[in-house]
């Protein structure tokens, strides 16, 4: 919500600057979000009446002014524009001068002769058409200016003299005087062969000694588009130049003022609950309040008068009394559409709205000023002369003001005569009913409409308007009437028309004064405050809250809340409005009472923080991934169609297909991650994520979401073992006992021969493994990827018991190495399983160290090599015991495996 | 016989002195120390000698003896030192090779700042609370206060699973609020951090998913002055002692009074910059009072407890910590990013 501080300032005088008025808006409750000065970027820059033109000596397009600066010696300005004329007042940008987009301007000669500043157009000057509507310029074919497309051929002779036909009626015609008018037009006369003619022209790049085309049967300049001509034929005739003032102003006025540009504009941040701040007076009561400065609001009067009686011109039905809880409509009469004047142009520029024409600048200023959005349509246009505000019908169509065609359903209110929607309530009204240039009778609506029934068409429609983003969040009832009576107050003010006595109003709702009780005792217990009752009740007194006395009684009391305060409900509500101006930041700061409570995190928090950094300090990097992903990730990692697992989740209004679904498998985001650091020349990466999956079937329509440990990596250190050595330390540091790994040549993500269920007991704790070479390709992979999946719960259950101490071995242990041949298919699993079955009380450890295939040993075995380590508690072991225990374990493996010692 | 001591004695002192190696040395002891020696070779002839005569060149056979000894010792032990030193200096290194690495692996960004968080709430007794991201929006709006019409229900604002709207992606931690209230008992002091979603498409400031943490703290006599001081706390801890705030009026459905609390700019302190956009200050976090309506239909008296929550988003704690100036690189888990943490 931008806020134009002169229109502020006519309801509530502030003369804090910029930064101290944000600064105190912001800490009552209305965010500011920027401020700025309109004229900021513009210094030096006044009003200058050309006294005098000449043509530039050395240039074919140039003027030499001589200006009335207001100082005594008038300043001399060349300019290359072709509008202006002796007497104009025009904007002088004077030597030092700086404009918008940090322009800055300096004297300096051109073509030789010396130029103190610049004269100014509308764009160098910030500003546009739309601002200022008779600065258009318009300019006429000069056929001084012609340059020919062809040289060899031009369409107009260069020695074309007064009178020498150029086509049809039109003329060759010296220009022999040019006078500017009131109105903004020329009084001419030119030579046409041996006649005068003298047409009042609109062109504004006419001067005495041009040679213009001339109609003799229209009595009118040629433009270029008469003349079916194009800009490069007449390079220095375009309807652009410098800004003719039309403004009460004088040689060496600052042009800020004169232009309005010197205004400053603050933007608000307004939150949902306070719709009423949507608007000036809204938000001056907010000001005068937080200033503590008298709030002076205007009382509309309209003289009324107008022709014809209301009732008889109209009549308003409301068949939907829950979806429009108040209609109120006037009518003006004898309209006359024009521009509107400038100080309302400035204001709504100021406020970021574009001008448009009298009546529709008038809806949009009380929408600003009161917050309440009105509609003008045309009275003819309605016809019967009956408003009905109802339902739309199903498959009914509305083309609006923006020409689009709308279909509506009767979940969307329209306003209609009595055969069609005119207009379609709170978001927009209809093309058919559009103020026009000829609209001679105007209605004026102004009406309260269901919220949720305006939030949910505008959306259905993708249509959100200003109106519409008012009536959503719930209007004042109360308003409508003083914006429709100011509406015509404006009306009148401005002499767009006559409005017609009386007033309709329908009002569906009983309006109640509301009370709260009010409890200072509670407030303060609220807030943790000491603040006196009466202070209390005069907070509230500035936002218009008071007891029905209006006085500031000790205790608990009623008060009143105005209307349009919907917001303010309970006694909390009541304690906000109290810190709002008592000042949030003097509300003392105090550490918590009460009774004290252990925080800490919980076992599971504590696992995961230690395996993250286990993970760490294995050189595994964390990564954090999207919980949603593409329905077309489950075939990227090679699931079967039957999967299950692929039921999934399914957001209905995904932002996209790639983000639809919510992931039963992380793998998908680790693979996709892997792939883009793989893009990216990342040569070696590791990386995991603790991160949820969301599987369906979990209480009360909800996802189980049970967390899983992702590992992935790529890189020249990597094989499956540096993988399965991480999940191995992960074990270890979670004391997981009966641990194991299976071969698992299903998964069809992995490579059948790469892979390995990972166990403790029974209990599967997910998969390591090398990724399937084809699934690495469907990432644009070409190295192996290596990945774990663990499941967090699964590892947390395994969790083995605390660390406690072993004594240190008292007396030595015997070593002993073998080597043992066996076929290619026994695994070292299973033969270190045999050695530790067959192995006794004294065998300690069992660690594998060498494995050969080759010469020496038969194609289709292969030589295993174990280091055992053999201790007794209670004494040094004997080489004979050793020995024993060592054939015990030699015949077990020959026996179960069938593998010999080599 | 003395003259010929003395000679040995002389000649042998001045080749130990002379010795470069320690081979050289050992020679030179067999010379006149070894059992052929030149000492020993004299000293036999101490027979010829007269009995009176013979004592005396025996001590002073021994003299030269021991002082040989002493003088083929010292100088052993100057060579050993020398080859030392030599040994030393061949074996010294360039120290400005980069040492051999150990990889270590970086903890996200975003989840060191959550970390930094839950350590310092824990600190303050509160507990850490996980609960579900696929939400009934039964919790996440209605028991919050947010009806029926409350514009960030709407489809354009929050994914949904069904067409009722019931089922839905949080879009605010905030339902742990209500999940803290029916299962917990009081008083409740907790923070709950997570995943949180809003239909927002990705660019430098947005992501579709994003992580917010949300406290609650419910019990008797719990005030507005309590929310100032605890929170003033945490960013005292999260920004260093003296660390500025401030409280500013704002709205949210669930709390009553609510505010937003902004930080006073650490660049300019104040004065305005371009890291607080002019400003002076850079918002942190939205808490207020728990609104009462919120407690009721949580089965708690208002008019007996108390309390107040806040919520703040973590990406932008962890983006403004890190200097990090584009939210998508959060989650996009280049390691060139990553090993920069």
């Amino acid at each position: 919500m931008n806020l134009s501080r002169k229109w502020l300032n006519e309801f509530v005088q502030i003369d804090a600057d910029d930064k101290t008025f944000a600064e105190a808006m912001t800490l009552s409750g209305s965010k500011v979000e920027t401020t700025e000065d309109l004229g900021e970027s513009i210094r030096n820059v006044v009003v200058g009446r050309i006294e005098k033109m000449e043509r530039h000596p050395d240039s074919d397009h140039m003027w030499v002014c001589q200006l009335d600066v207001g100082r005594e010696e008038p300043v001399q300005i060349v300019t290359g524009a072709w509008n202006i004329h002796e007497g104009d007042l025009v904007p002088v940008a004077l030597h030092k001068a700086l404009l918008p987009g940090g322009k800055k301007i300096e004297k300096g000669k051109l073509r030789g002769v010396l130029s103190n500043g610049m004269l100014c157009s509308l764009g160098e000057l910030g500003l546009d058409e739309r601002d200022f509507p008779y600065a258009v310029i318009e300019a006429a074919a000069l056929l001084n200016d012609y340059h020919p497309i062809d040289p060899a051929k031009p369409s107009i002779p260069a020695d074309i003299q007064p009178g020498d036909k150029i086509f049809g009626p039109v003329v060759a015609a010296k220009v022999l005087e040019c006078m500017p008018l009131d109105n903004g037009s020329y009084h001419t006369c030119m030579e046409v062969k041996d006649a005068t003619v003298c047409p009042d022209i609109c062109c504004d790049n006419v001067h005495v000694g041009d040679m213009v085309a001339y109609n003799t049967k229209t009595d009118a300049v040629c433009t270029l588009a008469d003349l079916h001509a194009e800009q490069r034929e007449f390079p220095h005739c375009i309807n652009d130049g410098i800004f003719v003032l039309h403004e009460d102003c004088k040689p060496g006025d600052d042009i800020r003022p004169v232009v309005g540009l010197d205004d400053h504009v603050v933007e608000f941040e307004i939150t949902p609950n306070r719709p009423d701040c949507l608007s000036v007076i809204g938000l001056a009561r907010e000001a005068s309040a937080t200033f503590n400065v008298p709030l002076s609001l205007h009382e509309p009067a309209v003289r009324g008068g107008g022709p014809g009686v209301l009732p008889e011109l109209l009549d308003v039905e409301t068949p939907d009394p829950d979806l429009c809880s108040r209609y109120t409509a006037r009518m003006v009469r004898n309209v006359k559409i024009a521009p509107s004047p400038k100080w309302m142009r400035e204001r709504l520029r100021a406020m970021g709205v574009r001008p448009i024409n009298n009546i529709v600048d008038i809806t949009n200023y009380v929408m600003l000023e009161y917050g309440q959005p009105m509609h003008a349509f045309d009275y003819r246009y309605v016809q019967g002369g009956r408003i009905v505000v109802r339902r739309a019908k199903a498959g009914e169509e509305l083309t609006t003001l923006d020409g689009n065609v709308r279909k509506l359903t009767p979940n969307m209110l329209v306003i209609a005569d009595d055969t069609r929607a005119v207009g379609l309530a709170g978001i927009m009204g209809g093309e058919n009913s559009e103020i026009v240039d000829d609209t001679a009778d105007v209605v004026f609506e102004s009406a309260n409409f269901d919220g949720p029934t305006i939030r949910r068409a505008a959306l259905a429609l993708g249509m959100r308007t200003e109106a519409s983003a008012k009536f959503e969040k719930g209007l004042d009832p109360m308003s409508t009437l003083p914006a429709v009576n100011r509406a015509c107050e404006l009306v009148e003010l401005l002499g767009a028309g006559e409005v017609v006595d009386g007033v309709i109003d329908v009002l569906n709702c009983v309006p109640q004064p509301r009370t709260v009780t009010m409890d200072p005792a509670r407030v303060n217990a609220l807030l943790g405050t000491d603040i006196q009752a009466a202070d209390m009740y005069q907070y509230l007194e500035r936002v218009e809250i008071h007891t029905e006395n209006r006085d500031f009684p000790n205790g608990p009391a009623p008060v009143l809340i105005p209307s349009w305060r919907g917001d303010v409900a309970r006694l909390a509500d009541l304690a906000e409005e109290v810190a709002r101006f008592y000042g949030y930041n003097n509300i003392p700061s105090t550490l918590q009472r009460g009774e004290t409570t252990q925080g800490g995190y919980t076992p599971a928090q504590q696992a995961e923080r230690r395996l993250g950094a286990l993970c760490r300090a294995c050189g595994y990097s964390e990564i954090i991934t999207y919980s949603f992903i593409s329905p077309t990730a489950y075939d990227r990692i090679g699931w079967a169609p039957e999967e299950p697992l692929r039921q999934s989740l399914k957001i209905l209004n995904p932002l996209g297909e790639d983000t639809s679904i919510m992931r039963t498998t992380t793998l998908p985001s680790m693979l996709e991650t892997l792939a883009r650091n793989y893009n990216y020349r990342s040569r070696s990466v590791k990386l995991y994520e603790i991160g949820r999956i969301y599987l369906p079937g979990g209480e009360e329509g909800l996802a189980k979401e049970p967390r899983l440990l992702t590992l992935g990596a790529y890189g020249e250190d990597m094989d499956f073992f540096a993988m399965k050595g991480v999940v191995e330390a992960i074990i270890r540091d979670l004391r997981i006992e009966n641990a194991s790994f299976t071969a698992c040549g299903s998964d069809p993500s992995y490579h059948p021969g790469r892979a390995a269920g990972v166990y403790a007991g029974e209990r599967r704790l997910g998969v390591v493994g090398q990724i399937h070479p084809k699934i690495a390709e469907n990432y644009g992979v070409d190295c192996p990827l290596y990945c774990a999946e663990l499941s967090f719960e699964a590892l947390l259950e395994s969790q083995g018991p605390g660390a406690s101490y072993r004594p240190l071995p008292r007396f030595p242990a015997v070593n002993r190495d073998i080597a043992v041949v066996c076929r290619e298919e026994v695994t070292v699993g299973a033969l270190t399983a045999c050695i530790r079955r067959s192995g006794g009380k004294l065998l300690q450890s069992v660690d594998l160290f060498d494995i050969y295939r080759g010469q020496g040993v038969a194609e289709g075995s292969k030589s295993a090599a174990f280091s055992l380590t053999l201790r007794a508690e209670d004494r040094s072991i004997t080489a004979a015991e050793a020995d024993q225990e060592l054939k015990t374990i030699l015949e077990a493996l020959e026996r179960e495996l069938g593998a010999v010692l080599r | 016989m003395r003259d010929q001591l003395a000679k040995i004695r002389a000649e042998a002192l001045a080749a130990f002195q002379g010795a470069e190696t320690s081979g050289g040395l050992e020679a030179l002891r067999v010379k006149y120390l070894g059992k052929k020696g030149e000492l020993t070779g004299l000293l036999k002839q101490m027979g010829r000698l007269s009995p009176e005569e013979r004592p005396q060149m025996g001590q002073l056979a021994n003299e030269v003896r021991a002082a040989l000894e002493r003088a083929l010792e010292e100088s052993s032990k100057k060579l050993e030192a020398a080859a030392l030193e030599l040994r030393l200096r061949a074996e010294a290194v360039d120290v400005t090779i980069p040492g051999r690495p150990v990889s270590m692996g970086h903890q996200h960004p975003m989840n060191i700042a959550l970390e930094e968080l839950k350590d310092i709430f824990i600190g303050m007794g509160f507990t850490v609370m996980d609960g579900p991201e696929v939400e009934l929006a039964e919790l996440n709006f209605d028991r919050l206060n947010a009806e029926e019409g409350h514009p960030s229900r709407d489809w354009s604002d929050t994914f949904y699973f069904d067409e009722d709207s019931r089922v839905m992606l949080r879009s605010q931690t905030s339902p742990m609020q209500v999940r803290a209230m029916d299962t917990m008992p009081l008083p409740i002091r907790i923070v709950a951090p997570g995943r949180v979603y809003r239909k927002d498409e990705v660019d430098a400031t947005h992501s579709p998913m994003f992580h917010q943490v949300e406290g609650m703290v419910i019990d008797k006599g719990v005030t507005m002055a309590d929310l100032k001081g605890t929170l003033s706390a945490v960013a005292e801890k999260l920004f260093g002692q003296g660390t500025v705030t401030r409280f500013r009026p704002h709205h949210f459905p669930f709390t009553e009074p609510s505010c937003e609390m902004d930080v006073q700019c650490h660049k300019c302190g104040g004065a305005g910059c371009p890291t607080c956009k002019g400003e002076g200050w850079i918002e942190l976090l939205g808490a207020g009072m728990v609104h009462p309506r919120v407690l009721e239909m949580s089965g708690i008296d208002p008019e007996v407890y108390s309390g107040w929550a806040f919520g703040m988003g973590l990406e932008r704690t962890a983006l403004r910590r890190f200097k990090i100036d584009d939210m998508r690189l959060i989650f996009e888990n280049d390691v060139r990013f990553l090993e920069q943490f």
